[in-house]
């Protein structure tokens, strides 16, 4: 268990790490060249390259956030078991679904 | 510089309070030497430990001025502080009187990371022959000379922080036997180290490296405890 959560932890940063620098220089590209909102979504929307880019990300994020929170619990406090699992698949899937649907409203033709 | 120490020693168990001395100042003097003369020249109730008096034993670590240190090879020179000298027992064990702790827990969790040789041969048969250079034998060699101080353990704040993790020491010596070709139960130790308080607990600050007394890198050892989590288990002598 501790061992797939780990691997899982670690992947899913290896994945994040680039996609952040890709995030954040598509965000200075857009900003900087003045592009308008109807300007961006004319290029993500209907796009499969943005939609996995973005729906892996998100999925990654999701993954990788409550593993990382769970450790700083289970370190900081003494909460284990069901509750704790319970309350971190929920934090999950939080964030996968306010995530996906940031991902659909751009990339949805 | 002044003729005497001016010694602060912890008195009593979790709770307690600092007593004073004012120890004469020798060359070459040690920590364990101002706590040997506290003991023998002013208050012989002191309680404290110590065996070899040269560092090899392990036995004699203690917080000095807020860092732990064996004290048997700590000049009082290097660390005293406007003149003095605070010391009291190592943090996150249980004090049992005055500068000595109890030593349980921290052996324990040495045996929870199953840090004890498994042979897997018999006394019948040949020497293995163990290559000096194998990269695996050197990563063994790099950790081997621990002394079961516990410095290492009290430096660790996710120690402090969580009760159950193993610490360094004990990773520390499940790197070793993980790469130990004539160990027989390396599953066994991997098993325990990748649990709950194990390998994956540590976050790498490097204060057990920082303190250790004779210069191990247990951050190095649990970093590659970590790898082989990730797939590099194979790699392992046979």
């Amino acid at each position: 268990m501790e061992r797939h959560l780990y691997i899982l932890q670690r992947v899913t940063a290896a994945i994040m790490a680039p996609f952040v620098m890709i995030h954040l220089a598509v965000i200075f590209y857009a900003l900087g060249g003045g592009l308008t909102a109807s300007e961006i979504l004319g290029r993500t929307r209907g796009d499969p390259a943005w939609a996995a880019f973005y729906g892996l990300f998100v999925l990654a994020l999701a993954t990788h956030a409550p593993i990382g929170l769970r450790a700083v619990l289970r370190e900081w406090t003494p909460w284990r078991g069901p509750s704790l699992a319970a309350v971190l698949l929920a934090f999950g899937l939080l964030l996968l679904a306010l995530g996906l649907r940031a991902v659909a409203a751009v990339v949805l033709p | 510089m002044a003729e005497i120490v001016r010694v602060r020693v912890w008195r009593g168990g979790a709770e307690g309070q600092f007593q004073a001395f004012e120890v004469p100042r020798r060359a070459n003097q040690t920590v364990l030497d101002l706590v040997t003369w506290v003991q023998r020249e002013a208050d012989p109730t002191l309680a404290y430990r110590f065996a070899c008096r040269v560092g090899m034993c392990g036995s004699c670590a203690m917080t000095v001025n807020g860092r732990p240190r064996w004290t048997c090879r700590t000049h009082v020179e290097r660390v005293e502080r406007d003149g003095g000298v605070e010391i009291a027992p190592l943090r996150s064990l249980p004090v049992i009187r005055d500068l000595a702790c109890d030593m349980t827990v921290f052996f324990e969790k040495w045996q929870g990371a199953r840090g004890r040789f498994a042979p897997s041969q018999t006394r019948r048969d040949p020497l293995p022959a163990i290559k000096p250079e194998a990269p695996a034998r050197q990563e063994a060699d790099a950790g081997i000379e621990c002394i079961n101080c516990a410095v290492c353990y009290a430096a660790c704040d996710v120690v402090a922080r969580k009760p159950d993790y193993l610490g360094p020491a004990a990773l520390n010596r499940a790197w070793t036997l993980a790469n130990d070709g004539r160990d027989s139960e390396r599953e066994e130790i991997l098993t325990r180290v990748w649990r709950d308080g194990g390998a994956f607990d540590c976050h790498s600050h490097g204060s057990c490296a920082e303190h250790c007394p004779v210069g191990l890198e247990p951050t190095r050892a649990i970093a590659g405890l970590k790898r082989l989590a990730l797939g590099g288990a194979k790699r392992l002598p046979k």
